[in-house]
């Protein structure tokens, strides 16, 4: 066989394999929008479920997701952030470090159930905190810890030796590096990581299950003492649990948790390619 | 030697256990320059970024031995590191301003060391800028990002950002190996005009550059300190062979 006929081949096979990742998602999303896009509207996005969630809107799923997520990231941005600083900045190459690295690795290998299950025995049981926004919070955080600290010392990481020596150089304490020469030239990097971590929390139901969410509620929760409503949850309970929902509906529900995953993996996308754009070191 | 600005005595310097600086004892005048020369991975890089333990950053730096600035031991458990480093200044290799403005680039430093009255920054970058000698060329762009100008330029700006702090000493590692002949030129010229208020040490492969800006000179060698001494006689007429041979190139 010739050189060129066999490169031929070979590129083939690899666009098909590249090909064969991306068709299942334009698949899906075609789907989801061809059979949801009709269900969509203002009335759907902004009331309550009614006659048994088989009509209304799901406005409060959407709420409770929202919650849900901002409130997690409250808890693990800030705790990954300084786990990662530490980590990148501070921590010496030992056994602890390499042992704390590799905790790190599993934690993001654990599947979501388990943590649904020990948000359930640590902060629904255990820290009586019940089944709420904050404990599902909390639990979302916890998942989303390993992928915010990996995040944030990627970014510190890509941030040239160079600066910390130069700040060091004139004078500058190790604090000092961090909070000026090192931290603002990373904070592109932890955002677009944050916010990823975000997208995946939108769309979780495992962490949820036993930790916040509700079937139905008749009113939006008052505090984050309250139960809530979350759209993956809902998405599952209104596919399983209710019979003679129309398909619509589900598509719907489905096509606006798939669609503020999405939007937040694009401004993910959009605040990297401005941070490479400016980045000239 | 009393009125030395460094007086050290077998300095050792170890990366890992493998020995790069191996008994280095030398002193270095106040308001001078001096210039270190040898061959690549002699150890005199090693040598001048031991004097503002910059090379405190690599966990597998080990020095001993005496290394005295203005009569105080630089490497003594109560010294004050961030201080020290401050009075001692430096200029790396390659040229590395922040990405951020001209004006920022030796504002910021200055800031962080309590400095908040506007004024006093803006003239503090204004004379750190005029003694680099680069004033003239930024003054209407002080707003520009600083990785737009050339290396030259970008050098002269580290300088500067270096001088705002006010340091004693300056230390110069190889500062003009990234740039092209007619940047180093300006360079030098610079730090010939630096010397009376500044003490100077610079590390060079460049020997016709060692011997235009320097008055004593230091030859190194796997991790020795051969020959030391005013450079024009360094240059002119070495004590030791090894010198001999690596000035008339001979190796190295």
């Amino acid at each position: 066989m010739k050189t060129t006929t066999k490169q031929k081949i070979a590129f083939s096979i690899l666009f098909l394999c590249t090909i064969m990742v991306v068709l299942p998602v334009l698949f899906v999303l075609g789907i989801i929008i061809k059979n949801g896009w009709h269900g969509i509207n203002w009335q759907f996005l902004t009331t309550m479920p009614k006659d048994g969630m088989r009509g209304g809107g799901i406005y409060p799923a959407i709420v409770g997701t929202l919650y849900l997520v901002s409130l997690s990231i409250v808890f693990s941005l800030p705790i990954g952030l300084l786990a990662a600083i530490y980590l990148n900045e501070y921590a010496k190459d030992n056994l602890l470090t390499r042992l704390i690295r590799l905790a790190i690795v599993n934690l993001s290998g654990v599947s979501s159930v388990v943590y649904g299950l020990f948000g359930l025995a640590l902060f629904v049981t255990f820290m009586k905190f019940g089944v709420s926004i904050l404990s599902g919070a909390l639990t979302l955080a916890i998942m989303n810890l390993p992928i915010v600290i990996t995040a944030s010392r990627e970014a510190l990481a890509s941030v040239p030796y160079s600066f910390r020596e130069v700040s060091y150089s004139l004078g500058l304490s190790r604090w000092q590096t961090i909070r000026h020469s090192v931290l603002p030239f990373a904070i592109p990097g932890i955002l677009t990581g944050a916010i990823l971590s975000l997208a995946r929390a939108a769309g979780e139901t495992a962490p949820i299950l036993f930790t916040v969410a509700a079937f139905y509620l008749p009113k939006l929760p008052d505090s984050i003492f309250d139960q809530a409503m979350a759209l993956p949850y809902h998405l599952y309970i209104i596919s399983t649990q209710i019979p003679n929902i129309s398909t619509e509906t589900r598509y719907a529900t489905a096509l606006v948790l798939v669609g503020i995953v999405f939007s937040m993996n694009i401004i993910a996308v959009v605040i990297r390619a401005r941070l490479r754009k400016r980045k000239k070191w | 030697m009393d009125n030395a600005a460094f007086s050290i005595t077998q300095m050792r310097v170890s990366y890992a256990r493998k020995e790069v600086i191996k008994g280095v004892s030398v002193s270095i005048m106040p308001n001078t320059v001096t210039a270190l020369i040898g061959p690549s991975g002699c150890g005199k890089s090693t040598f001048i970024r031991s004097l503002n333990r910059i090379n405190d950053l690599i966990p597998s730096f080990r020095i001993s031995g005496d290394i005295i600035y203005r009569q105080k031991d630089i490497y003594d458990k109560e010294t004050d590191v961030v201080e020290l480093r401050r009075r001692i200044g430096m200029v790396f290799q390659k040229p590395n301003p922040f990405p951020k403005s001209i004006y920022e680039n030796i504002a910021y430093g200055l800031r962080i060391h309590g400095l908040n009255i506007k004024d006093t920054i803006d003239e503090t970058v204004e004379s750190s800028l005029k003694k680099a000698a680069l004033w003239d060329e930024v003054k209407d762009n002080l707003k520009q990002n600083a990785l737009t100008l050339s290396g030259g330029q970008q050098q002269r700006l580290c300088i500067a950002r270096t001088l705002a702090t006010q340091p004693e000493v300056i230390l110069f590692d190889e500062p003009c190996s990234a740039l092209d002949p007619i940047s180093t030129a300006k360079i030098e010229e610079l730090i010939h005009h630096l010397k009376q208020s500044y003490t100077i040490i610079i590390v060079t492969h460049n020997m016709q550059q060692a011997a235009r800006v320097s008055e004593y000179a230091g030859f190194f060698l796997l991790g020795e300190l051969i020959e030391f001494g005013k450079t024009q006689e360094l240059f002119t007429a070495p004590k030791d062979k090894r010198t001999e041979d690596y000035i008339t190139g001979r190796f190295g």
